[in-house]
């Protein structure tokens, strides 16, 4: 107790501190040199994608705080959210590294306007009630875990490593969205209704997750991404095997519209992102000069 | 001497039993017979204490969508998610006495049990997560840290985990502050604001004077409570002075003066009328706590609900599976 003093203002890092929050630079020590015939802009432009899917919908997820209808659930939804924002914070850093800007994670993510924002229009839809909130972590949790197990063999260390990591975490996501959705689907006959409403609010934003960009592209024929569309596969195996115990048919919403031929991929929203985006940076923006 | 021996000796016996356990500082344990006024003194501490955690994520959620950099966003949401944790912890403890975490919240929502007053004051501006955790944290270890040696065992076990994760909160918040005062006016300013509307409300957070907290002295007796709540406001000034000389800020208080003599800090008295009215429900906050809470509750009834459903369905389809 006397010592409280001087406990505070001690400033070496200590290993007890929350996970994930006691670092200044998440990629600090790591080899940050671009591989040998991958190109620095796009693989920039490629972690940003990955970087922006995980910040929105993290962001999405911490909109639950203190709402949640168990504290079990408050827990474990907090945790999914930080998570992502552990994925972010290396993902946008290593964006940073890569195309030769020097931007470091927060100059990305609070000084970027919308239309360059990647990620897919999944992440942005408003959260709504458990039940789509929980679809949707299924269906996000579902692709990215596909798509992560194959990062791991990137040709590019830094996105390989933070691959690997985030594997074990996207796979506790994926499971407690899927034991949810079964809960759900096979619980009451309210709760089966609305399981279906959150796949159905969520399914037309499926089939932009399987369209590769221009950027993705390159990234595959240089080893160091993966072809989103080589995901469906596996992505439509493991959303079968959740949907038939929960009674739940696929549903056949149509796929949502772009504009122009363009989506999130391309900057290219949803009404939903300006709103997020301008509560999420107002503050940051309002003290350019400040420190936090 | 057991609890099945003592038994045998009838009610004298145990209260003689209970007393020992007391006086020699030993800890009471859950299947230990204690008398009903300790017993329901303590399921009405800790329910609070439990309330206050959880009724306390409120203020600190309200600034994670909007928190200026990605690592104080993630040190807040992980904060945020501790407070979580400590309410599980001490409901758990509540559910060793023999009570009903459902019926807790239902008192809650319903204004029969109490949470913190602190918590029914709004957070303005960024610097208020950092001064929560400098006073506010900072205000529950001076009170909790003795309570790692409550006579009740659970409570006690729960205290000292609490305890810990307070200790990583209080700390980030502080460091928040240092860097926020080594940053721009504005950002000096902020921490200052915060400083100024969170002060009187910290010292609040120790309770009456201990001239009018008459269970005080009972709480004493049967180590559920080791200090007064003066002894425990004396402590947190004197320990919080030389924190904020060191962080450059001004503590509200024109009567705050060190007194050789005593070997204490001097300080005025709190305005104990609004702590009255923020206690009996007329706080900036109290309303929209509350009502943040009932919501919860009730807009997740239907989950709940699916959940009990389902383990139903389970167990019978488990059941058929056996026959
Ligand atoms: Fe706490
Ligand atoms: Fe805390």
């Amino acid at each position: 107790m006397d010592n409280a003093y001087e406990a505070l203002v001690e400033s070496e890092g200590d290993t007890r501190w929350a996970f994930g929050t006691g670092f200044d630079d998440p990629l600090a020590g790591v080899d940050a040199t671009v591989p040998a015939g991958v190109d620095g802009p796009d693989l920039g432009a490629y972690c940003l994608m990955l970087g922006d899917d995980a910040l929105i919908l993290s962001h999405r997820l911490s909109e639950w705080c203190t709402r949640a209808h168990e504290l079990e659930d408050e827990v474990a939804l907090a945790n999914i959210s930080l998570d992502l924002l552990g994925q972010t914070r290396m993902l946008l850093a290593r964006a940073g590294q890569a195309d030769g800007s020097g931007r470091d994670e927060d100059r990305l993510a609070y000084f970027r306007d919308e239309e360059h924002f990647r990620n897919v229009r999944l992440c942005e839809l408003p959260g709504g009630d458990f039940g789509r909130t929980i679809a949707r972590l299924l269906v996000f949790a579902s692709w990215r875990l596909a798509a992560f197990n194959r990062l791991g063999e990137s040709r590019d260390p830094v996105l390989a490593a933070i691959a690997a990591k985030a594997v074990k975490e996207l796979t506790y996501h994926r499971d407690y969205a899927a034991r949810w959705l079964v809960r759900l689907g096979d619980g009451t006959d309210h709760s089966h209704q609305r399981a279906r409403e959150g796949l159905e609010a969520v399914w037309p934003l499926v089939d932009e997750l399987f369209e590769p960009h221009d950027v993705e592209r390159r990234m595959v024929g240089a080893g160091v991404g993966v072809d989103p569309a080589s995901l469906r596969e596996e992505f439509d195996a493991v959303l079968g095997q959740v949907l038939e115990p929960a009674g739940l048919a696929t549903p056949e919403t149509p796929a949502m519209g772009r504009v122009g031929g363009r989506a999130g991929r391309d900057g290219v929203h949803t009404e939903h992102l300006g709103y997020l985006l301008a509560e999420m940076q107002g503050l940051a923006r309002a003290h350019p000069e400040a420190t936090w | 001497m057991t609890a099945t021996e003592a038994v045998a000796g009838g009610e004298d016996e145990l209260q003689r039993h209970f007393d020992a356990t007391i006086d020699h500082d030993q800890r009471v344990e859950p299947r230990d017979w204690m008398p009903d006024g300790y017993r329901g003194t303590l399921v009405r501490q800790i329910a609070q204490h439990a309330h206050s955690e959880i009724i306390g994520m409120q203020p600190e959620a309200n600034w994670i969508t909007r928190a200026p950099s990605l690592r104080r966003k993630a040190i807040l949401l992980a904060k945020v998610q501790d407070e979580a944790g400590h309410g599980l912890y001490l409901y758990s403890a509540t559910e060793t006495l023999g009570v009903d975490r459902t019926d807790l919240t239902d008192k809650l929502v319903e204004g029969r049990q109490k949470y913190s007053s602190i918590f029914n004051y709004p957070t303005l501006n960024f610097a208020d997560i950092g001064v929560i955790g400098w006073l506010v944290d900072g205000a529950a270890i001076v009170n909790q840290v003795p309570l790692c040696r409550c006579s009740y065992g659970p409570y006690a076990r729960a205290m000292i985990r609490v305890c810990k994760e307070e200790s990583f909160h209080q700390r980030q918040g502080y460091e928040l502050l240092l860097t926020m005062m080594s940053g721009t006016d504005e950002q000096r300013r902020m921490v200052q604001d915060a400083t100024d509307r969170w002060w009187w409300p910290s010292l609040m957070m120790f309770g009456p004077p201990d001239g009018d907290s008459p269970n005080t002295r009972q709480s004493m007796a049967w180590g559920i409570k080791r200090h007064t709540n003066d002894e425990l406001r004396q402590k947190f000034v004197d320990m919080t002075v030389p924190q904020a000389e060191t962080l450059g800020v001004t503590l509200p208080d024109p009567g705050l003066a060190w007194n050789s003599e005593r070997g204490h800090h001097d300080f005025g008295e709190p305005d104990w009328d609004e702590f009255k009215r923020v206690l009996h429900g007329n706080g900036p906050c109290n309303a929209q706590r509350v009502e943040r809470r009932r919501a919860a509750r009730e807009d997740g009834q239907w989950v709940r609900d699916a959940a009990a459903a389902y383990a139903a369905k389970q167990a019978d389809r488990e059941r058929g599976a056996a026959v």
